[in-house]
């Protein structure tokens, strides 16, 4: 309870789940340390653990191993204290009532909330104020659920999955609002399986994998260590092996004429193909998929050293 | 926590569906059966006037639809992810459930006004020491339906909850004696055993009725300590689960 205390201390957590299959480790000794004023991606593909990882940091699930302290406290603790803002993956909202509403409602619960018009604004949903819940779209809904996590003035703001139902204007507020919230210096924390959105808004990025924690570093770290683009092109006759030597370029693959190529510095890998193979068109370099990223990161975890 | 009341109590009245089945099935039942019946004052050989029999007996089973009601809705609130939301906000489990029943409550109050205004205009003419006795003992009596519609909110999905409490409270109302009177035979041995026939004894405080004896007040205690500890229970699971 020492005034370093960090925002969030998870401590060898571990979750099972039952299911008619046979128990689900969902969580196998996951260790984040988060401290004050951080924004940290909690990062991964579907079905790594982050949701349950989240629900067990704010105590919605009982851990089976381990321990939890939000701000020092147990996590019931910090919630009790009005400390705690959160955005659940999952959840709708009651009808009936309108968005100003219910942003006030939520608000009156804690002590020192933030002016419900202030929050409207922020969220860009000021136009949406005397709506009822019930006619709103799914994006809006996610925005009005947005806007209760922060009416809160919250220390902690713990986001799960927050854009999944958003259009791309919605992101965009959305995103932008969570910016100004940190520059405040409040701690985020916020689950997505985006690459991009971990590398654009995150310090740090904690990757997790089934049920176990990865990589935890700076973004940039992650960055590096994953084949980030990847580059497409038409080049008859190539030569996969030596593609795969030239600078900046992790793996190569190819298909008749078309090839391939996995990039840690696409610049560098670019320069190098065009002078290697002045003959090589249709060039089109794309940012990898999560997916893809995370293949790379494990591939090169079970090829271990030796790589 | 008064703003949250407040809203809680908004977002019920503003559900048509409680409006139409709380308030407006009642008063429409009653018109239609004691309307016509307005001037027969002596009811089933009860010695009580139509339009006052029915009135408290609407009385009973719309108190308790209400009541039941305010429970179930826990599990429209459970359906949206909304308890979840809750339970992440300094409002404590147990102010959310007191206000369900509070709300419940005020609900039960309103449908009692309703009818006392609908009563009126049939000619039905009650002291106020009568209404009072009347209110208060059905409050008790709608104690062991509060538990129950918390019970049914957390084993509940929203889809099986209309037909539920729907079926539940005709079921109990019919046994209870609200359309007419059970004073004997293996019906009034069953229906003695049931909550819902004291609370439409309680109603009939107002129609000369005698208060609860001790069989009363026995039923009804053991039916709130059973469907509290039930309610309990499924409080517990829920909030385990979640």
């Amino acid at each position: 309870m020492g005034i370093h205390a960090p925002a969030v201390s998870l401590q060898g957590i571990e979750k099972t789940f039952r299911s008619p299959e046979g128990p689900v480790h969902a969580v196998r000794g996951v260790d984040v340390t988060i401290e004050p004023g951080e924004v940290v991606a909690l990062l991964g593909p579907n079905g790594a653990g982050k949701s349950t990882t989240i629900d067990v940091l704010l105590g919605l699930t009982k851990t089976d191993a381990g321990s939890v302290a939000l701000l020092g406290r147990p996590p019931a603790g910090a919630i009790k204290e009005g400390l705690i803002g959160a955005m659940l993956q999952i959840g709708s909202l009651p009808r009936d009532l309108t968005v100003r509403e219910i942003v006030t409602v939520i608000g009156s619960l804690y002590r020192e909330p933030v002016d419900v018009d202030d929050v409207l604004e922020q969220v860009g949903i000021t136009r949406l104020a005397e709506r009822r819940t019930q006619k709103l779209s799914g994006g809006e809904t996610q925005r009005v659920r947005f806007a209760i996590a922060i009416v809160t003035n919250p220390e902690l703001l713990v986001l799960d999955e927050p854009t999944a139902a958003m259009d791309v204007e919605g992101r965009h507020a959305f995103w932008t609002t969570m910016r100004e919230f940190a520059a405040r210096g409040k701690t985020v924390l916020f689950a997505t399986h985006y690459l991009e959105e971990a590398d654009a808004y995150a310090d740090r990025a904690v990757l997790m994998a089934r049920g176990r924690v990865v990589v935890d570093g700076p973004t940039t770290e992650i960055k590096a260590m994953v084949g980030l683009r990847t580059i497409r092109a038409t080049l008859p006759g190539a030569d996969l092996a030596a593609l795969a030597r030239l600078p900046g370029v992790s793996s190569a693959d190819g298909r008749g004429e078309a090839i391939v190529l996995r990039c840690t510095d696409s610049d560098a890998a670019v320069r190098a193909l065009l002078q290697a193979y002045p003959d090589a068109r249709d060039l089109e370099i794309t940012g990898a998929g999560f997916e893809e990223a995370f293949m790379e990161l494990t591939r090169g975890e079970d090829r271990g050293e030796a790589a | 926590m008064t703003t949250y009341i407040r809203y809680e109590l908004a977002r019920v009245l503003r559900n048509r569906r409680f409006v139409v089945l709380s308030l407006g099935f009642p008063l429409a039942l009653y018109y239609l059966i004691a309307g016509p019946n307005r001037n027969e004052a002596d009811l089933g050989g009860s010695g009580i006037s139509a339009p006052l029999y029915l009135m408290v007996g609407l009385a009973a089973f719309g108190t308790m639809n209400a009541v039941i009601s305010g429970g179930a809705r826990i599990a429209f609130d459970r359906s949206l992810g909304w308890t979840r939301q809750l339970r992440l906000t300094p409002l404590s489990p147990r102010s959310y459930l007191a206000t369900k029943l509070l709300v419940a409550y005020l609900t039960a109050l309103m449908t009692i006004a309703v009818l006392a205004v609908a009563g009126t205009t049939l000619g039905v003419r009650l002291s106020a020491q009568s209404w009072a006795e009347m209110v208060a003992l059905l409050l008790v009596g709608l104690l062991p339906f509060a538990a129950l519609g918390i019970v049914l909110g957390h084993v509940l999905t929203v889809d099986s909850l209309g037909p539920a409490v729907g079926g539940l409270t005709a079921l109990l109302s019919i046994l209870g004696g609200v359309w007419f009177p059970i004073d004997n035979g293996f019906l009034h041995a069953v229906a003695q055993g049931l909550p819902s026939y004291w609370l439409v004894q309680a109603s009939h405080v107002a129609s000369g009725g005698r208060p609860w004896g001790a069989l009363g007040w026995f039923v009804t205690i053991t039916w709130t300590i059973v469907l509290g500890a039930l309610a309990a229970w499924a409080y517990r699971r829920d909030t385990q689960r979640v």
